[in-house]
């Protein structure tokens, strides 16, 4: 089994070193970060122009191959990703910004899941019945809406709210309350508050899609001759849907799950721009918006380590739960 | 006498499901008494399986039942789940047909037992139901049941999966054990051992018996009373000997008619069951086997019989059918009832010289294992054949036979490969097929053509009869006229309409699809024809018509077969010569009536042994050579014999005569006039037991 584990890793690394290295080209191919020099009154000296982009590693007339061994030199060798075009450490930026998405996204994600999984159950259990319709619908309704207006939408209500009862009780621009002074559960008071709105639309949009998938998953389970012989055996049916069939209904979610949440940090670009929270999704957009090689590659190599982590981890969930992969 | 342990009376099921109404169950009554053993015969669809569950209460939300269902003097209809769920596991206990899909895939052998025994005694703890279930599996026979305990179920057998099964079923000393097919996924030979085992099992518990099958021979030797099923209904209850000696119902004489019977070296053709039965989606408003009944009336299509009490010399019995007295009278006698089909007449027969056609020397396939994860190893060679050697002549049938596992299906890719063999040589028409260019393997495809064993999955749904027939002339590139011309005569040839050219697989009978099955191998014209467990799919009533028919054509047309099958039965019926295959070898080879007759390798007789016969008087006097454990993996390398594990010849033989199996692999040697590959063949005590 960790032999099985190991080589499944040395092949996600082989991918996500390619990867990095294929993103570096394209997007050293497609982004311009001279550009911003150009144009300006009183035009930049070409000196200066080149320094500055040589310092970023961007100068273009140096060609792209050499660009990337450089890079990929400085970060075998210093672990330094570049500098960004704001004159900031990469690495130390992605740190900062991972940080800030795992806080925001762990809950939903981890909400969304068990939500999503017990009502996919709930679903599958009553087919067909009310219930179910109302299910199958609200999920449908959600998927079809873009994320940004499920945003906007609790935002409107959460105004409307605040207007009513004539204070603030629900904040949902950015991380915290700036200048916000208090002891420690003030602070904790306030950053939950903040973190209400932007939960809410990653639980909803997450147990959308979850309720799906294991409300298929679970069906495939029902009708099979095991539930038959739990309950020959003297459990009853909602005991033995349970006990056996909510076991075996997992295994195929256990992929789904692993990547979920290995990617939760740069998963919700858009909920993160709704509510001005300064996360790793909104680096992304920036880096591409700013013509900046060195963030948009470390971000995609970034992403890159959690699909590997992801996909390990989906290895190692489905062996745990699945005894007939075991090797 | 105190009330029968089971009383059912008056039980009906229906499924609704969109307006659409399907009368599984209509009306039916029986009786179990306290350590009876009950078989419940009949085909699929008869509402065997429904009305059984019915009474562990454990059919789906949609069905209707009504009626009454008394279990100990307690009506169980109207309990709710709960109250069942108190009376299931520990007084009704239930073993279902297939035992890898039902056992949950992510727990263990012992945590499936345990569970069961904690179900019903909450003072157990979970240490010591584990002790428990140990205990069980050793009881039902399971070697090392400390390790296997905590296997799971992919990493058991079927046989040993059943046996786990049934060691579930009897945890808690039922008083009523429901088999549902417990053994129809199985080979013979473990079919056998899980019969035995399950006679073990009531005789530990004291428990009565439901045991519900298709096959008569199942439960002739084991049942004390049948009934047999047929649209939803009981059509006749009697006890085993009665019902087979003297049938009343003539759906119970033909469907003992249309089994080939391996006993009966006879050669009076099979009598099979024309039509299929009716769907139930409408209450049939007369005798639900009317159309298929050659005794047929006109009552029969207005009123439906209802289940009678008759007295008959052999003893009582119960019969639904508007005839019963005059059969019983034997005014109207029950061996005219269904006429036996006309042989091929002598004229139309082929004559054909006797040239072999298919010669297959020393064949050897073997299939590389692999271990390791970053670096692949080869650690050992399945071998899937192991020189096997057999010649087919020019209008002959040779029946392969063996359990899975044995290699058959792997000798006749091979050959119909034609490519070679990996090792030995593969002749067809005296040609070497390694030899063969891509063209003239083209060329030589339309002599050897292939019916499969599944007619469902082996026509294409979405093409038409003509298209299916047809296809094998397209790739030759025929035309379109003389395709249809051709469709239309190889129809006819195989017992179906011209008409039927235009229709979809769908609309077809299991039966019928294997006809079209047939029809399209033979449309190229082949000589050889290789037939892959073609009747094994199909029901008892139909099987009969398309053997008749093998047997037919064979006669017409001066094929050969390359017939496979685990039904000895079948083999027996069909077949001239007989190879028995183990562990990818052929240990007896040769005239099908010297090796049914006389069986000289301990193998073949244990094989043939298992094999249950459809009449209760041979089952319960004869005495079967049981084989031990199963089919050993065909990777290890044995030295000596590799049946020796199992071979029941070998714990008889004194220790001077055991070196020869322990040290010498034995080859395939004249014996009687048959190949025979066991040292000791000639003084083989088992003979004649």
């Amino acid at each position: 089994m960790i032999g099985f584990i190991a080589r499944r890793l040395i092949n996600y690394i082989f991918l996500s070193a390619f990867a990095t290295m294929l993103a570096y080209v394209l997007v050293s191919a497609t982004l311009q970060p001279g550009a911003r020099f150009y144009g300006r009154n009183p035009p930049i000296p070409q000196g200066s122009i080149d320094a500055a982009l040589n310092k970023l590693g961007a100068n273009p007339n140096i060609p792209i191959l050499e660009r990337l061994w450089t890079w990929v030199t400085q970060l075998v060798t210093t672990g330094s990703l570049g500098i960004s075009t704001r004159g900031t450490e990469v690495t130390a930026d992605i740190a900062a910004r991972a940080g800030t998405s795992l806080r925001l996204l762990i809950l939903g994600s981890i909400l969304g899941a068990v939500i999503g999984v017990a009502l996919g159950v709930w679903g599958a259990v009553k087919q067909y019945r009310t219930s179910d319709q109302v299910i199958t619908y609200a999920s449908f309704a959600v998927l079809a809406t873009p994320v940004f207006v499920i945003g906007i939408v609790l935002m409107i209500i959460a105004t409307t709210l605040n207007q009513a009862v004539g204070t603030n009780v629900i904040n949902f621009t950015g991380e915290y309350t700036a200048g916000l002074e208090g002891g420690f559960w003030t602070l904790f008071a306030d950053r939950a508050a903040h973190l209400l709105l932007p939960t809410i639309t990653l639980t909803v949009t997450a147990v959308a899609a979850y309720s799906r998938y294991q409300r298929s998953a679970m069906l495939d389970v029902l009708s099979a001759d095991y539930i038959r012989t739990a309950r020959s055996k003297g459990r009853t049916r909602g005991s033995a849907i349970i006990r056996h069939g909510v076991r075996v209904a997992l295994i195929p979610m256990s992929t789904f799950f692993a990547y979920s949440f290995g990617l939760i940090l740069v998963g919700a670009s858009v909920t993160e721009t709704v509510f001005s929270w300064h996360g790793m999704g909104e680096y992304l957009f920036n880096s591409v918006g700013n013509s900046d090689i060195n963030a948009a590659t470390g971000t995609i190599l970034f992403t890159s380590i959690l699909v590997l982590i992801a996909g390990t981890l989906s290895d190692v969930v489905y062996a745990a739960l699945d005894p007939r992969v075991r090797v | 006498m105190s009330e029968p342990l089971l009383v059912v009376d008056n039980l009906s099921v229906t499924f609704s499901n969109q307006g659409k109404s399907v009368y599984a169950v209509r009306g039916i009554s029986y009786t179990v008494n306290k350590g009876e053993f009950l078989g419940i015969v009949g085909e699929s669809g008869s509402g065997k399986s429904v009305s059984s569950t019915a009474v562990a209460g454990l059919l789906p939300s949609s069905a209707h039942v009504e009626g009454s269902i008394r279990f100990n003097g307690r009506e169980l209809l109207g309990l709710n789940d709960r109250q069942l769920s108190e009376i299931r596991g520990s007084e009704i206990a239930m073993i279902f047909q297939d035992p890898l899909s039902a056992l949950t895939p992510v727990y263990t052998i012992g945590q499936q037992i345990a569970e069961g025994l904690r179900l019903h005694d909450s003072k157990l703890t979970q240490k010591s139901a584990e002790a428990r279930a140990v205990e069980l599996l050793k009881t039902v026979g399971i070697p090392n049941a400390e390790r296997r305990a905590k296997g799971f179920p992919h990493e058991f057998s079927g046989g040993m999966r059943q046996r786990a099964m049934i060691a579930i079923a009897i945890a808690n000393d039922p008083q009523l054990i429901i088999a549902d097919e417990p053994t129809t996924a199985l080979d013979v030979t473990i079919q056998a051992q899980i019969l035995e085992l399950l006679q073990t099992a009531k005789e530990i518990t004291g428990a009565a018996v439901v045991l519900i099958t298709h096959d008569l021979g199942v439960v002739a030797g084991n049942a004390d009373r049948i009934a047999v099923m047929y649209a939803g209904k009981i059509v006749e209850n009697a006890p085993v000997l009665p019902l087979f000696r003297t049938p009343v119902m003539p759906y119970t004489i033909g469907l003992l008619r249309s089994m080939p019977n391996m006993s009966d070296a006879s050669t009076t053709r099979l009598v099979p069951l024309e039509g299929r039965p009716p769907l139930l989606t409408t209450r049939p408003t007369g005798c639900p086997f009317a159309d298929r009944c050659p005794a047929v009336k006109a009552i029969c299509r207005t009123s439906e019989p209802p289940l009678a009490q008759v007295h008959s010399p052999t003893g009582e019995r119960h019969v639904a059918c508007h005839r019963a007295d005059e059969i019983v009278a034997g005014t109207l006698r029950r061996d005219e009832i269904f006429p036996i089909p006309a042989a091929v007449p002598s004229s139309e027969k082929s004559t054909v010289d006797p040239d072999i056609v298919v010669e297959v020397t020393d064949l050897k396939r073997t299939f590389p294992l692999t271990k390791g994860a970053i670096f692949r190893r080869r650690i050992g060679t399945v071998k899937a054949v192991d020189g096997v050697s057999f010649t087919v002549r020019r209008g002959r049938t040779l029946g392969l036979v063996g359990e899975s596992g044995s290699g058959k299906t792997t000798t006749i890719l091979e050959v119909l490969e034609l490519a070679g063999a990996e090792s030995g040589s593969i002749l067809l028409d005296g040609v070497d097929t390694a030899t063969l260019t891509n063209k003239a393997r083209r060329a030589i495809r339309g002599n050897i053509q292939v019916v499969f064993q599944d007619p469902m999955a082996s026509l294409d749904p979405r093409m038409i009869v003509e298209d299916i027939i047809g296809e094998p002339l397209t790739v030759l590139g025929a035309p379109r006229s003389e395709i249809r011309r051709k469709v239309a005569n190889i129809l006819e040839l195989v017992g179906l309409e011209p008409s039927f050219a235009s229709r979809y697989p769908h609309e077809f009978s299991g039966g019928q699809r294997q006809r079209i099955g047939i029809a399209r191998a033979l449309v190229v014209e082949p000589k050889i024809l290789v037939l892959d467990e073609p009747v094994s799919a199909l029901d008892v009533s139909v099987q009969a018509g398309v053997i008749n028919l093998l047997e037919d054509l064979k006669e017409r047309m001066g094929l050969s077969y390359l017939f496979v099958a685990h039904d000895l039965a079948v083999v027996r019926r069909i077949a001239d010569d007989v190879a028995v295959m183990y562990l990818g070898r052929i240990v007896e080879y040769g005239p099908s009536d010297l090796i049914f007759n006389e069986p000289r390798h301990p193998y073949t007789q244990a094989l043939l042994s298992a094999v249950p016969i459809p009449d209760p008087e041979v089952e319960q006097s004869r005495q079967r050579i049981m084989l031990t454990g199963e089919l050993p993996s065909p990777t290890d390398d044995i030295v000596g014999c590799n049946f020796r594990a199992r071979c029941p010849l070998y714990q008889l033989l004194p220790d001077d005569r055991k070196v020869l199996c322990q040290t010498d692999d034995p080859a395939e040697r004249p014996v009687l006039g048959r190949q025979v590959a066991c040292h000791h063949a000639e003084s083989n005590l088992l003979v004649g037991q």
